[in-house]
């Protein structure tokens, strides 16, 4: 993803919105939306171009897996990058977020570096 | 309640505080808790269910919480507003969670549900298991707060 591309944030705490959004910007990305469940980030992909999702995991109204499935399943959508951010690395989790297509997850609490490295390596093999 | 039940929270709390907000909080000599009388200004709470079950809580002096949100969002936050409540409950997720990953380590699985926030002077903690709880207390420049951890097995 070009440092230009447009990076949403899906996350039900503003703080952590926030938080990912002040390690992006450190990153040097700064074209980033935010929305607060998967409900609206749903909508969000669908109006506008995103070139690149960092979404929580567990989230009142629609979870991350739940975003997940729904963008890979649709057609105009299925090709966004996706990077899973969780408070824990159950293994069934994992296995089964892998399995339904994300193509990376994120423990949190994270610095700049390890976001940055987890972003590089969607990069990678989406170039 | 035993004690390979508590460093995870404990280990799980320092790391939390010093890569969100860069504090290296320092802990005191766990004790037990037997009322319901939260230790600090604002709490998160947490339910958990696995193995074994119970609660977690976290309990911020209002300095302590003011100076970790700070850090966290990179900006001054001078009095408990509702960034600090959402943080609260964040940070008592993220800590539920890192815990968890030690407690999984040594073979104990857990889930969590999602936190609530109390705060007010003299607030209530109320255990998903009524208590005892074990307290951790933590100490940095700007205040105090605690860890107050309620699991058990069933049974136990």
């Amino acid at each position: 993803m070009d440092k230009m591309g447009k990076v949403l944030i899906v996350d039900d705490f503003s703080t952590m919105r926030k938080v990912i959004r002040n390690l992006l910007k450190q990153l040097g990305y700064e074209n980033i939306v935010e929305a607060e469940d998967g409900v609206v980030a749903l909508d969000a992909l669908k109006k506008e171009k995103i070139d690149f999702v960092i979404s929580d995991w567990n989230m009142p109204n629609m979870t991350g897996l739940e975003l997940l499935k729904r963008v890979r399943a649709d057609g105009a959508l299925s090709k966004t990058p996706f990077l899973m951010v969780t408070a824990e690395s159950l293994k069934e989790n994992i296995v089964e977020a892998v399995k339904e297509g994300v193509d990376n997850y994120i423990v949190k609490p994270f610095t700049a570096d390890v976001l940055g490295e987890k972003i590089s390596q969607i990069e990678k093999k989406y170039s | 309640m035993e004690v390979q039940y508590i460093n995870p929270f404990l280990e799980g709390t320092l790391h939390v505080v010093k890569t969100m907000a860069f504090i290296d909080a320092r802990p005191g000599k766990p004790y037990i808790k037997k009322d319901n009388v939260a230790k600090g200004d604002i709490t998160g709470i947490i339910g958990i269910v696995g193995s074994i079950r119970g609660s977690f809580a976290l309990s911020f002096s209002e300095g302590s919480i003011l100076r970790i949100v700070s850090n966290m969002l990179g900006e001054e936050i001078a009095e408990l507003n509702g960034d600090i409540e959402d943080a609260v409950g964040e940070l008592t997720n993220m800590v539920s969670g890192a815990a968890r990953q030690r407690l999984e380590a040594i073979g104990i699985s857990l889930t969590a549900a999602l936190p609530t926030v109390v705060r007010g002077k003299d607030h209530s903690i109320v255990h998903v298991l009524g208590g005892p709880s074990i307290v951790i207390p933590f100490e940095t420049d700007s205040g105090t707060f605690v860890a107050d951890v309620c699991m058990r097995k069933d049974g136990g």
